[in-house]
């Protein structure tokens, strides 16, 4: 079996690319490339465009190798990778609304960001008007007796971002759910292009503002890599720092909300009170209660004084307190795990194939998180556990935030012992030439990979891929043969992102 | 389950006392409301929101006001499942193009009288996506707006502040009724 690395040799490498290899292959390599996706070999981390370029992000997980395979389009088409591996649909789709590039072979050509409101076609490529009529979106059949539609959204009942879900059910029980996503689409990857730096990560960390400090943080690597910068030590130490308590704030408040929508409001009530304190934490110990634009290229812009720290660790201590109960309650209520067990399972073969990261790929048996398998600063120094599942179901997505909760707590107990002293920021030299870098960081809900390349100082192009791309589908598939009033606990129990996908 | 109630009953409680109204909101509000407003809805919003292309930021903090700390739902504001239930529509985000048709849809489906809360600073001028192909601008832009709550996000006390003006302005509507 072949390498990442043979497949590096058999294209042109590109030299100005880290910290993994990129390479730019023809036709025939593409294709093998896609093979053994197919195969299962390798794991799709990543497919996204330019005018007349697509790149393949893959990742050999047994070894943590990842590489970059590029295919140069001048004919405005490509060999279709999602004809051998399904989880490349939506990319493909998706790069075909934004550059025009037409993915040859597949199956499914229908728009998927584009709804035809935009007023142009092709918005990053060569640009054509949009089409003065928009043809019905085509949703995809499901044929038998007594079958019915349920359509849902882009306005839900709940406060949650825009999106649509057509459910096609047989009485109670749903038999396809299809999505149809785009709405937040704000045009993101366009606004980047050009943008100095600082506009940069200020748009980054508007990604999904649920994982600022995941985008803000993969973002400033990605740019670090290229221009090869050292960051202080503090400012790696205080990044893991606002990282996990990230996680911890959403973890609290995602286990509550799940428990929310089986109509067990205690665990909610309970739940919000212990994120809200972490929120608070975080606005006291960074003046900002996301924690957004703290971490930009080169460190962070916000250092921890001691009134922080002591708000950290008696937040810490307060959790500690009434989590535990928390989740005994949770365990001890037949009702609720009634509700849960068996909820909504996403098979193990399913997880692997989408390279499903964050709590869902855990809660079905794929191990990966990128602070332990890429062990990225100063994950490599830290001590914590990985919690791995097998059940799929959305007990298993609680289990596994409980347990992550946990871990984030001793996380920032380590960091917060071992903080190093010292500045906060490095300057970057400016450099002209094309530079090009690449990050992945485990935010709260997988991993968020970012590749960018700089030219003249600022950003030439910038791809920001959020862990919902290869979540979302699944959805579809853990949702059929259950019960329609258990879909908004499935999907609460994804909380795959709407703005980080729609970008 | 029984501890954990049991225990509530002899914590204090976890809601704080409500935020002064914000001044300034209370001048944006000063021509917005309806006089008639207050015998209509007596002293209760409804409030039905609408993310239209947000990055999600604001919703987590309108999620927050519902905690034990906050707890709007004390002051008679309560989050609403249909716009057809609604008194004030509030309306988060950058409007997107693909949200636009939704947004007029959802605006017109709430029934008079009615008030559009615009939070968040993308959602009055497009904030740091403005200019993007894919997005329209501010909520007036599609919609009119009768109070603006600035922040990205805004804090849930900013939130409060605002809704506690609008509420007082309907109030102050009625007694010069």
């Amino acid at each position: 079996m072949p390498s990442l690395i043979d497949l590096m040799l058999e294209g042109r490498q590109i030299q100005q690319h880290s910290p993994w290899p990129r390479a730019v292959v023809d036709g025939p390599v593409w294709n093998f490339a896609a093979g053994e996706l197919a195969q299962g070999r390798w794991s799709l981390l990543g497919l996204w465009g330019e005018p007349s370029t697509v790149h393949m992000a893959i990742m050999d997980e047994p070894t943590a190798e990842i590489a970059v395979v590029s295919l140069d389009c001048p004919d405005r088409a490509y060999p279709s990778v999602s004809q051998h591996h399904p989880p490349a649909f939506r990319l493909e789709r998706t790069i075909h609304d934004l550059f025009g590039l037409v993915a040859e072979g597949s199956s499914d050509r229908r728009p998927w960001l584009d709804h035809n409101r935009w007023g142009v076609r092709f918005p990053l490529g060569d640009r054509i008007d949009a089409l003065s009529q928009a043809s019905p979106y085509r949703f995809l059949p499901a044929e038998g007796d007594g079958l019915h539609q349920i359509a849902v959204g882009p306005v839900h009942a709940g406060t949650i971002e825009p999106g649509h879900f057509r459910f096609t059910a047989s009485g109670e029980t749903v038999v396809r759910l299809e999505q149809r996503l785009g709405y937040a689409h704000k045009g993101i990857e366009g606004l980047m292009m050009d943008a100095s730096l600082e506009r940069a990560a200020q748009l980054a960390g508007r990604v999904s503002g649920d994982s600022t400090v995941a985008y803000a943080f993969a973002f400033s690597r990605a740019v670090e890599a290229a221009l090869e910068m050292i960051v202080p030590d503090r400012a790696v130490w205080l990044r893991a720092l606002l990282a996990e308590l990230e996680r911890l704030a959403h973890h609290l408040g995602d286990i509550g909300g799940i428990c929310n929508d089986a109509s067990f409001t205690l665990m909610h009530a309970l739940c919000s009170v212990l994120r809200e304190d972490v929120l608070r934490a975080s606005n006291t110990a960074f003046g900002h209660r996301l924690m957004r634009d703290i971490i930009v290229p080169g460190g962070v812009t916000h250092d921890l004084n001691d009134e922080g720290t002591e708000i950290i660790r008696t937040t810490l201590d307060i959790i500690r307190l009434r989590f535990p109960a928390l989740i005994e309650l949770y365990d001890n209520t037949a009702s609720l795990q009634d509700r849960t067990v068996d909820t909504g399972v996403l098979k193990p073969a399913l997880a692997k194939q989408y390279a499903a990261g964050g709590y869902i790929g855990r809660a079905s048996g794929r191990s990966f998180d990128a602070r332990r398998t890429l062990a990225y600063p100063p994950y490599d120094r830290l001590r914590f556990d990985v919690p791995v599942l097998r059940e799929g179901d959305v007990n298993a997505r609680v289990w596994i935030r409980v347990r992550e909760v946990e871990q984030s707590l001793s996380l920032i107990d380590q960091i917060l012992d071992r903080l190093p002293e010292g500045p906060l920021r490095a300057k970057a030299d400016p450099v002209w030439e094309p530079r090009e870098g690449m990050a992945i960081v485990e935010g709260f809900r997988g991993d968020v990979l970012v590749w960018l390349r700089l030219r003249d100082g600022r950003i030439e192009r910038c791809h920001l891929r959020d862990p919902s791309w290869f979540q979302w589908p699944l959805l579809e598939a853990a949702i059929e043969g259950n019960i329609v009033a258990d879909f908004p606990l499935c999907n609460k129990s994804f909380n795959c992102a709407y703005s980080g996908h729609d970008l | 389950m029984r501890k954990l109630l049991f225990e509530s009953l002899f914590r204090r409680p976890f809601t704080e006392r409500a935020p002064s109204p914000d001044d300034a909101a209370v001048i944006e509000l000063a021509t917005a409301v309806a006089q008639a407003a207050r015998r209509r809805l007596g002293r209760s919003l409804s409030i039905r929101e609408v993310d239209a292309g947000s990055c999600n930021g604001c919703e987590l903090e309108i999620h927050a006001l519902n905690n034990a700390y906050y707890d709007v739902e004390r002051f008679g504001i309560r989050f609403v499942a249909s716009p057809r239930h609604a008194d004030v529509l509030m309306v988060t985000g950058p409007v997107t193009k693909n949200m636009r048709d939704a947004l007029e849809r959802t605006y017109d489906a709430v029934p008079n009288p009615k008030w559009v809360i615009a939070v968040g600073d993308c959602a009055q001028d497009g904030g740091c996506f403005a200019g993007s192909y894919a997005v329209v601008g501010g909520v007036s832009e599609v919609v009119p707006v009768d109070l603006h709550i600035p922040g990205c996000p805004p804090t849930p006390t900013a939130m409060l502040k605002g809704l506690l003006a609008l509420l007082e302005r309907v109030d102050a509507g009625a007694t010069a009724t």
